[in-house]
């Protein structure tokens, strides 16, 4: 359509949400950028300086001037921030490799099944991603009460003799973001483990290869971009998380997530929250670039 | 023929009742005659009486309708262009931005998200409520639906296109009678997604929201912060089975039009 004519059609279905994007969501990061710069005041907004774009250049200068890295040297200093994105960046590594070992086996069932249940299953797993965040996490809390069916289940299982308090525990933590973020790892890993070729499998077997080793020289590298794609689509939403810790986890080490929240809405520092998003931004460009660049890879290789 | 082993069996079983017991076991809860939620005792829909006398979770329920539907309205609308943008648009000035700005929104933490947004809207000096959610939520989601709806673009045969420019047609009307109706699925699909997500939005909704725009998620985590109450496992189990009701009507939708696109589809 491009190649043609109409130029007044391409131009729109461009610049529309290009702009939407750059208002919305370029323009927003920049602005937190300069609010983490900016100091906490008892005013509203809750911090100065405030650029005001009628008083043109001497103002801007001002402004300029207002500025400080103030909360920057904050987080270094105090170790609740630090304790805080190493906490975040361990329960989403662990998470990660739980969700990896939990969702290969269930994408490899799915990738051997026939055509038909293919569809199905894959249908069976995006189906609970449609239904509510929060309602997903609210049915764990249930679960794993004091009193609930976990602990009764365990307790006439033989497992334990009297009951454990699950919530409030990194343990719940982990339950409640392997089973949110499931269908995140398993769909990549299908899609990859979908296109491997069953004749390099069947060449493997002809010539003397046992099953598992073909399984490990030819399945599992072929599906690693799949396990890469998975992994980085679980990892870098998790160190952000917000609901499932505060959900289900112990208020006593926070992650990021939460501390962002408590010094926004509880702390009303807007400031020091600014400055912990930056951060966390930057600890997540490398993971989001590796991201971008499997995907800019995977839509070439279509 | 390809060997189903035992081993697949097994961990397809296990990984799909993982999925699905603790939705089973909330929505089993909810005809719980006893008001503490883990004693049964005997069925009963009292608790979905109660939850139709609740003229707050009613009100919540309303405006998280209204936003989910306003937003994912606009979010079809702009992700369809964008999709077009990426899909059908050869090169152009700030492509990688383009691309960049579309991708990054779906891995970027909520916190993040909502916390920039909420910085806009005061730095505007906007009265928050509906349309500031509303606004929050179409940027998120007109993410998702030009991912979904750039994927089928991708794999339709850009020749019928052609053809039919070849042919006279006018690039617009070539757009609307050859290009729509076959990227409709993933459109669909596109749309629907876009409406859960901002049914399902507590975190962006929070930072974006103002007096008397208090949506259904907020409303549910502020009584679950207080507690676990049966009236809960109810509106959950309704709103599980909006879902689920809105997902088959969709599939029976596409498989009218077109099987193969919609797997393509609904899997983002």
């Amino acid at each position: 359509m491009a190649r043609r004519q109409n130029a007044g059609g391409t131009f729109v279905v461009v610049l529309v949400p290009y702009l939407w994007l750059a208002a919305l969501f370029l323009v927003p990061c920049l602005i937190i950028l300069k609010i983490s710069l900016s100091q906490t005041a008892i005013a509203q907004p809750p911090y100065t300086p405030v650029y005001d774009f009628a008083v043109g250049w001497a103002g801007f200068k001002e402004f300029i001037s207002g500025l400080s890295f103030q909360n920057y040297s904050a987080l270094a200093q105090d170790t609740i921030y630090l304790s805080s994105y190493l906490k975040s960046l361990q329960v989403a590594a662990v998470s990660t490799a739980i969700l990896l070992v939990i969702g290969y086996p269930l994408a490899y069932g799915i990738s051997r099944a026939t055509g038909r249940w293919q569809a199905l299953l894959v249908l069976l797993v995006i189906l609970p991603f449609w239904t509510s965040f929060l309602i997903r996490v609210y049915a764990w809390i249930t679960i794993l009460q004091t009193d609930g069916l976990f602990n009764r289940a365990l307790q006439a299982l033989g497992i334990i003799s009297a009951p454990v308090a699950w919530l409030a525990s990194d343990t719940a933590v982990y339950i409640g973001i392997v089973y949110s973020y499931l269908p995140f790892m398993v769909l990549p890993l299908y899609a990859s483990l979908q296109h491997v070729d069953d004749s390099l499998l069947e060449a493997a077997a002809d010539l003397g290869c046992r099953r598992w080793k073909a399984f490990w020289k030819i399945t599992v590298p072929l599906s690693l971009p799949g396990a890469i794609a998975g992994a980085l689509l679980c990892f870098i939403p998790v160190v952000g998380e917000f609901v499932i810790p505060d959900l289900l986890g112990s208020s006593s080490s926070m992650m990021i997530g939460q501390t962002l929240w408590t010094e926004f809405f509880s702390n009303k520092d807007w400031p020091i929250a600014g400055a912990i998003a930056i951060v966390l931004l930057i600890v997540l460009v490398g993971p989001i670039a590796g991201f971008e660049f499997i995907r800019a890879r995977d839509l070439k290789g279509r | 023929m390809r060997r189903v082993s035992f081993f697949n069996v097994v961990s397809l079983a296990l990984g799909l009742a993982f999925l699905y017991l603790p939705i089973g076991i909330l929505i089993v809860y909810s005809f719980n005659a006893s008001r503490l939620v883990t004693v049964w005792g005997g069925w009963s829909v009292r608790w979905y009486l109660q939850l139709l006398e609740d003229a707050a979770i009613r009100e919540a329920a309303r405006i998280s309708i209204s936003i989910a539907f306003t937003s994912a309205v606009a979010a079809t609308a702009l992700g369809t262009m964008a999709a077009l943008a990426l899909a059908r648009v050869g090169r152009f000035r700030g492509r990688t931005l383009f691309s960049a700005m579309i991708y990054a929104p779906l891995v970027m933490p909520e916190v993040i998200t909502g916390l920039s947004l909420l910085l806009l809207f005061v730095a505007l000096n906007l009265d928050r409520g509906f349309w500031t959610v509303t606004a929050a939520h179409t940027t998120l989601t007109m993410c998702f639906v030009a991912v979904i709806v750039q994927s089928r673009l991708a794999s339709i045969d850009r020749s019928i296109e052609e053809a039919a420019m070849d042919l006279g047609c006018p690039p617009l009307r070539t757009f609307l009678t050859v290009t729509v109706p076959v990227a409709a699925p993933a459109i669909v699909a596109g749309f629907l997604l876009a409406f859960s997500l901002s049914l399902d939005d507590l975190v962006i909704a929070t930072f974006t929201t103002g007096p008397g725009a208090t949506t259904l998620p907020i409303r549910i985590y502020s009584d679950v912060r207080l507690g676990v109450k049966p009236e809960i496992n109810a509106i959950c189990t309704v709103m599980v089975s909006a879902v689920a009701l809105m997902v088959i009507a969709a599939s029976l939708v596409a498989r009218l039009t077109d099987t193969r696109a919609t797997k393509a589809a609904i899997a983002p």
